[in-house]
């Protein structure tokens, strides 16, 4: 026998969101500020170029095809770099060379390093020790002289270049998944969880990994401008990707000289990492607000 | 009743931002208080008490606005006033005293700054007289050596005694208001009755008027002359003390005031078999030996109560018991056979047998997780069922909770309110069909009306499924409502163990004595009546 008034207090449906999750993101994502409106359309442009270079690059990568350092014409919108190769279509390429390496490394840097991070904050003891020392170890040094230093050992290919990079962040990726995760370890279903003796795995990826996927995924998004301007400073160092391949870090060292002539070509370049880098953060920073404010 | 009008609510409305609506919470609500008047506002969470007492402030939480209505302070109309109005009355005429002292001072400065700061900020005293005043007014409010204390950094002085001092804090300009909000909720009986004491003294010495928002009938029965009950944001009931304790005239008071008339089903008189023996366990954090050579046992089909203050220990046992703190000394036996002391080391069946529901069920379910997903996961690990058979098996356990099933099926906790999730903490802990059931504070986070049903509904399934309860809890009420016996303990050892009837009945020891005469009855003069007794 319950009580009438204890049934209505305890099983009054609440008042619940019927919409489904796209819907949902569908009607924050009208009331998005114009900045990330603009930043969308923007990313889907160099999505596009990454996707169908070789059918929208006028000319292909490598190949000279004018003679060097031509202005701007009809036919070369940007003019010709100093071998007489077309800038215009090495900028397209560029994007997808430097674009697909960066997300491909910021890949490996969070499969490691997050779930690393993931691992030391449920473990805890000595492993957390461990792999937080040797973190500490690893961050103590520069990361550019690091990656520099690892580079110039390993020699400069394009599979070293990612895992290097990968590497690197990696660390970063630690700290900031384990500082995430040890504030959920502590909460009690993940005390139920291994007190029913769930397996470590499960845990992890069941219980922890899906309250810690918010913040990962908004670092996820600045990360992936950090190493796309570590490849950039890398090219222009000439540790980065190796010409012949077009990349915009290295189109600007190569033609920086040209500025003092008048001359914007390695502005070009420049301009192309600046936007892709402020367009990504605008849409973190938005993705940001949101989860914060659906996290209830 | 011949005292001018200090502060007068007409129709005030309030309403809080949710996504892109504004959703009302004070649905116009009238209030007039006196000078000197003490009011009790009582009602659940979610009543719209606290919101109602800092719009006597003129004040709004952030994302809530008043909407209509007026709210005048001693002739002065606040809604609308300029910012500087209001910092003018804040903290000089009316002032506030938060739940959570510890939260609300800085950890970086001593007592007596803080308390100088209102004062010296109003410019009615510089430092040298403001401190003299804190070392009255903390005599006043009965703190242990006044003249020193103050000189404390909030960490150096216990729950009760910052609670007091931020009493004395929000005295320090001599208000016409103080908005008391639930100031003693988070402290023990024996402690809170030291601060009702103070609080209650240095109220009628200055003839300030108080606002005094709680949950706890007993308790605003000892400190309010007149008691409004909000439910919902409206005005369900208003009557002074007295009668609104003897003649409760709306449906909703009378079941709150009922509230506290539950008792579990009667045991057989058989004294059955021990399920859980706990013999001289001893257990420490580190160098910190939080139990002493505890001895307790549980039997089958009976509810166990462990009582005790913060710190006592009693949530440490059950930590103890579940392995998750493997104990130094001593051992745990259940049925017989003498488990790992790590649960790490051991089996299925030992784990499955002990099951634990905790106080706070948000922190208790995964938010990621739906109800189905919570409620399979531990039937499918301990029952191997799977498919068909699984979903009927999760739809039994919340059938089981009272629960429909169709209905919380696939809901996240976010979607339940606080009862909800209790019992999907409930049936948890069935998924895994244990013998033993830990309840630690299980009702402590709840309303009154919704921890009754959570009461009732663990006492229906001790019948049903033949269960056992170890209840940690520091509510006497709750005990006196569900245990058959009951375990006293103070500073990690056992002060009293046995049956209820004769722990709860004279003669008693010392300690028990202080804890059950601390316990506020609903009757306005029980606290005129205990500090008497204890001179």
């Amino acid at each position: 026998m319950s009580d009438p008034i204890d049934t209505m207090v305890d099983q009054a449906p609440l008042p619940i969101d019927t919409e489904t999750k796209l819907r949902r993101f569908w009607r924050l994502l009208k009331a998005a500020p114009l900045s990330v409106w603009f930043s969308l359309v923007v990313l889907a442009c160099y999505a596009v170029l990454v996707v169908f270079a070789g059918v929208i690059a006028p000319f292909p990568e490598t190949e000279i095809v004018a003679g060097s350092f031509l202005p701007a014409s009809a036919e070369h919108p940007m003019g010709t770099d100093a071998l007489g190769r077309d800038f215009l279509s090495r900028m397209i390429y560029a994007a997808q060379n430097t674009v697909l390496i960066a997300i491909v490394t910021t890949l490996i840097s969070f499969t490691i390093g997050g779930f690393l991070g993931l691992l030391a904050a449920t473990l805890g003891g000595w492993l957390d020790q461990g792999l937080g020392r040797a973190v500490d170890v690893l961050m103590a040094i520069p990361p550019l002289i690091f990656a520099l230093l690892l580079l110039s050992i390993f020699g400069t290919s394009t599979l070293n270049l990612i895992l290097i990079i990968a590497l690197v962040d990696a660390t970063r990726v630690f700290r900031m998944a384990r500082a995430v995760a040890m504030g959920v370890v502590v909460m009690e279903y993940v005390e139920a969880a291994l007190l029913r003796g769930e397996g470590l795995l499960w845990t992890v990826t069941r219980e922890v990994l899906p309250n810690t996927i918010a913040p990962l995924m908004a670092e996820f998004g600045l990360r992936f401008c950090f190493v796309f301007l570590t490849i950039s400073a890398l090219s222009f160092l000439g540790l980065g990707i190796q010409p012949p391949a077009a990349d915009w870090g290295t189109m600007v060292r190569e033609n920086a000289a040209l500025i003092s002539f008048g001359e914007m070509t390695p502005l070009y370049p420049a301009a192309a990492i600046g936007l892709l880098t402020i367009c990504v953060n605008f849409i973190v920073d938005w993705l940001l607000k949101i989860s914060s404010g659906l996290k209830e | 009743m011949a005292e001018p009008i200090l502060l007068e609510m007409r129709g005030v409305k309030i309403e809080g931002q949710t996504g892109p609506d504004w959703l009302p919470i004070i649905k116009g609500v009238d209030l007039t208080l006196r000078k000197g008047e003490v009011l009790g506002l009582i009602g659940e969470s979610g009543a719209g008490k606290s919101t109602l007492g800092l719009a006597a402030m003129g004040y709004k939480r952030g994302g809530c606005r008043i909407s209509g209505g007026s709210i005048k302070f001693d002739g002065q109309e606040l809604v609308g006033a300029t910012r500087n109005d209001l910092r003018a009355l804040r903290g000089r005429r009316i002032a506030y005293v938060a739940q959570s002292a510890a939260a609300s001072f800085n950890p970086a400065h001593n007592l007596i700054d803080q308390f100088s700061e209102g004062p010296m900020i109003h410019g009615l005293a510089d430092r040298s007289t403001s401190q003299a005043e804190a070392v009255a007014l903390y005599d006043a409010v009965q703190l242990p050596e006044p003249r020193t204390i103050g000189f404390r950094y909030p960490h150096q002085v216990s729950g009760g005694q910052l609670q007091r001092a931020m009493t004395a804090m929000a005295m320090a300009c001599k208000p016409d208001l103080i908005v008391f909000d639930e100031p003693t909720t988070a402290l023990d009986v024996t402690t809170q009755i030291e601060v009702l004491a103070a609080i209650r003294k240095a109220v009628s010495e200055l003839g300030t008027a108080a606002i005094y928002i709680t949950h706890d009938l007993a308790v605003v029965a000892q400190m309010a002359d007149r008691i409004m009950v909000l439910r919902y944001g409206n005005l369900v009931e208003e009557a002074d003390t007295r009668r609104m304790l003897s003649a409760p005239q709306e449906a909703y008071t009378k079941s709150l005031w009922s509230v506290r008339t539950f008792e579990a089903t009667p045991k057989p008189a058989s004294d059955p078999a021990p399920l859980l023996q706990v013999e001289n366990v001893t257990a420490a954090y580190g160098d910190l030996t939080v139990l002493h050579d505890i001895s307790t046992k549980v039997q089958t089909g009976r509810t166990v109560a462990v009582v005790g203050e913060s710190g006592s220990g009693k949530s440490t046992l059950a930590r103890a018991i579940t392995g998750l703190l493997p104990p130094k000394q001593g051992r745990i036996v259940m049925d017989g056979k003498a488990l790992a002391p790590d649960f790490r080391r051991r089996g299925k069946d030992d784990l499955r047998a002990i099951q634990m529901i905790y106080q706070i069920p948000d922190t208790a379910l995964n938010p990621r997780q739906t109800v189905a997903q919570i409620l399979a996961r531990p039937a499918r690990f301990f029952t191997g069922l799977s498919g068909k058979a699984l979903q009927d098996r999760v739809d039994d356990l919340l059938a089981l909770i009272d629960l429909e099933p169709g209905v919380f099926r696939s809901r996240l906790p976010g979607e339940l309110s606080g009862g909800q999730k209790q019992r999907i903490g409930i049936a948890r802990a069935l998924a895994a069909e244990p013998r033993l059931i830990i309840c630690d504070e299980v009702t402590s986070a709840l309303d009154q009306l919704v921890a009754e049903g959570i009461l009732r509904l663990l006492d229906r399934l001790q019948q049903e499924l033949d269960l056992s309860y170890l209840f940690i809890t520091h509510d006497l009420a709750t005990v006196r409502a569900v245990a058959d016996s009951v375990v006293v303990m103070q500073y990690g050892k056992v002060v009293e163990d046995g049956p209820k009837a004769q722990v709860f009945s004279p003669p008693h020891d010392p300690y028990t004595e202080l804890l059950l005469s601390s316990v506020p009855d609903m009757d306005p003069d029980w606290l005129t009546r205990t500090l008497e007794a204890r001179g």
